[in-house]
């Protein structure tokens, strides 16, 4: 479980976040809404320690993300997170892109790393394509190639962070349907998403932001169709029309 | 008597003894210049204001004296010191340094090349700083900066020859020592040009092929 307790964080005289509480649990699919610059993207940096925090705390099972001596990159190994930009790496194919982190993260052999990478690629629909470099493939194959990298470290939580914004409209329905299967797997997932529709049908819990603070949270029900406050009825009225 | 005997097949072995130089303190500088130039390059990538203060000046230095006077200087300057060092030695340290000052340039590109959410989607797989740099942003950059790897080598062959003048018999030197004994400048000079050319000729085709392939 996630639980993120008061967390406050500025960068310079800049407040992103003033005091935000979430909790996630085992299997729940948390939803993160909320207009440009209200910090979306910065907590999703806290939770895997990419930022470090000013205030409160982030506990992700045992591990207090942000005490002195955790050690971040064992705790980002439990964390997988994909971003709106897919950064395949470029020198390596499409199965090496998926078994690099297992190999040096994990210290897998490469025959397990190679194994896992295969399962995590037919998983996310890219079989076939084991041997091709990724600036060759659509965006939202290289997408679903940065969903399955994630996925071979065999993370117990996934972070996405707009991870269908970049992409061009004939493209979002295959990467979303690659969420649905990990949603079915019962993947623990936190989705920073501006597809309120699909927010609405794959989310246990759906939280609005507005500047720093989390404005409204509940069942997509609650605060999708039928908001209580003034400003989750603006942004919505906003982004459906 | 004549003090001048014509060039002959028995001359072949100290031709290719001057080609075997020039190509060998080519690639020393070359190898030399790409490990330090690839450390150096990544330092000032990674550095604050002041070290790369330092080190910016210290490379503009090496990069804008003269590779000849460079040599001069060091080779005098050393023999001054009561340590006289032999051609080969003086000259590769020389060669290595100003082939560096021009590498840590191709390679800071590089470096600067990789996206930084290429390396924060890395951090986020686990890996750690010295994994993001090593798998990463090592092969990435290097890559990107290979035509200008290549140009830099190719420019450091030639510029091997100045090598010459501090005494080490690579190519040129070889054959200044045959023109003087058999008076024959054109053939001779004409065959050393064709030397360099058919080294460097088809691996700039080949860095245009590269760049080409890479621009698609
Ligand atoms: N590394 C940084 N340094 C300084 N300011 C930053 C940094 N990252 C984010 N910010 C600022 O923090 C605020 C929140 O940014 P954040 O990216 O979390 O917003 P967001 O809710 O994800 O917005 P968007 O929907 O546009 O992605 C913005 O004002 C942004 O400019
Ligand atoms: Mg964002």
């Amino acid at each position: 479980m996630i639980q993120i307790r008061g967390v406050h964080k500025s960068f310079g005289d800049l407040e992103v976040l003033k005091g935000i509480d979430l909790d996630v649990e085992k299997g729940e699919v948390v939803s993160v809404i909320g207009g440009s610059g209200s910090g979306k993207s910065t907590l999703l940096y806290c939770i895997n320690a990419i930022e470090p925090i000013n205030g409160g705390e982030i506990i992700v099972d045992d591990i207090n993300v942000h005490k002195k001596n955790t050690d971040q990159n064992k705790l980002r190994e439990k964390l997988g997170m994909v971003f709106q930009q897919w950064n395949s790496f470029p020198h390596l194919t499409v199965l090496e892109n998926a078994a690099l982190a297992p190999q040096v993260v994990r210290g897998l052999s490469k025959k397990d790393a190679f194994e896992i990478a295969m399962k995590e690629l037919e998983h996310v629909g890219l079989g076939d394509k084991f041997d091709e470099y990724p600036t060759r493939m659509s965006g939202g194959q290289q997408q679903r190639l940065a969903i399955a990298r994630a996925l071979a470290m065999e993370p117990s939580y996934m972070l996405f962070d707009e991870v269908t914004s970049a992409l061009d409209p004939e493209l979002v329905g295959e990467v979303l349907d690659t969420l649905r299967l990990l949603r079915d797997d019962g993947m623990t997932m936190i989705c920073v998403t501006h597809e309120i529709a699909f927010a609405k049908e794959v989310s246990d819990k759906v939280a609005f932001f507005h500047e720093g603070l989390i404005e409204e949270i509940g069942s997509p029900n609650e605060v999708l169709e039928n908001p209580k406050k003034e400003r989750t009825q603006q942004f919505l009225s906003k982004v459906l029309h | 008597m004549n003090l001048f005997t014509p060039l002959s097949w028995n001359d072949s072995g100290f031709i290719l003894n001057g080609i075997l130089n020039t190509i060998y303190i080519s690639v020393v500088a070359i190898v030399i210049g790409t490990i330090l130039g690839l450390i150096v390059g990544f330092m000032r990538v990674e550095a604050n204001k002041v070290v790369n203060l330092f080190l910016g000046s210290a490379l503009d230095i090496l990069r804008s004296v003269p590779l000849i006077i460079q040599l001069i200087l060091f080779s005098t300057y050393i023999g001054a010191l009561g340590h006289p060092m032999d051609p080969f030695m003086a000259g590769s340290i020389i060669l290595s340094l100003y082939t560096m000052a021009f590498m840590s340039e191709v390679f800071r590109s590089g470096f600067e090349s990789v996206p930084n959410t290429m390396r924060t989607a890395a951090r986020s797989l686990g890996m750690t700083y010295w994994q993001t740099v090593r798998y990463i942003r090592i092969p990435i950059g290097m890559r990107a900066v290979f035509p200008s790897w290549l140009g830099v080598a190719l420019s450091v062959i030639k510029d091997s020859a100045l090598v010459s003048v501090i005494g080490y018999m690579e190519l040129l030197r070889t054959s200044e020592q045959l023109i003087s004994r058999t008076q024959q400048p054109l053939t001779i000079l004409l065959g050393v040009g064709l030397f360099y050319f058919i080294i460097s000729y088809p691996l700039s085709l080949y860095g245009k092929y590269v760049e080409r392939k890479m621009s698609i």
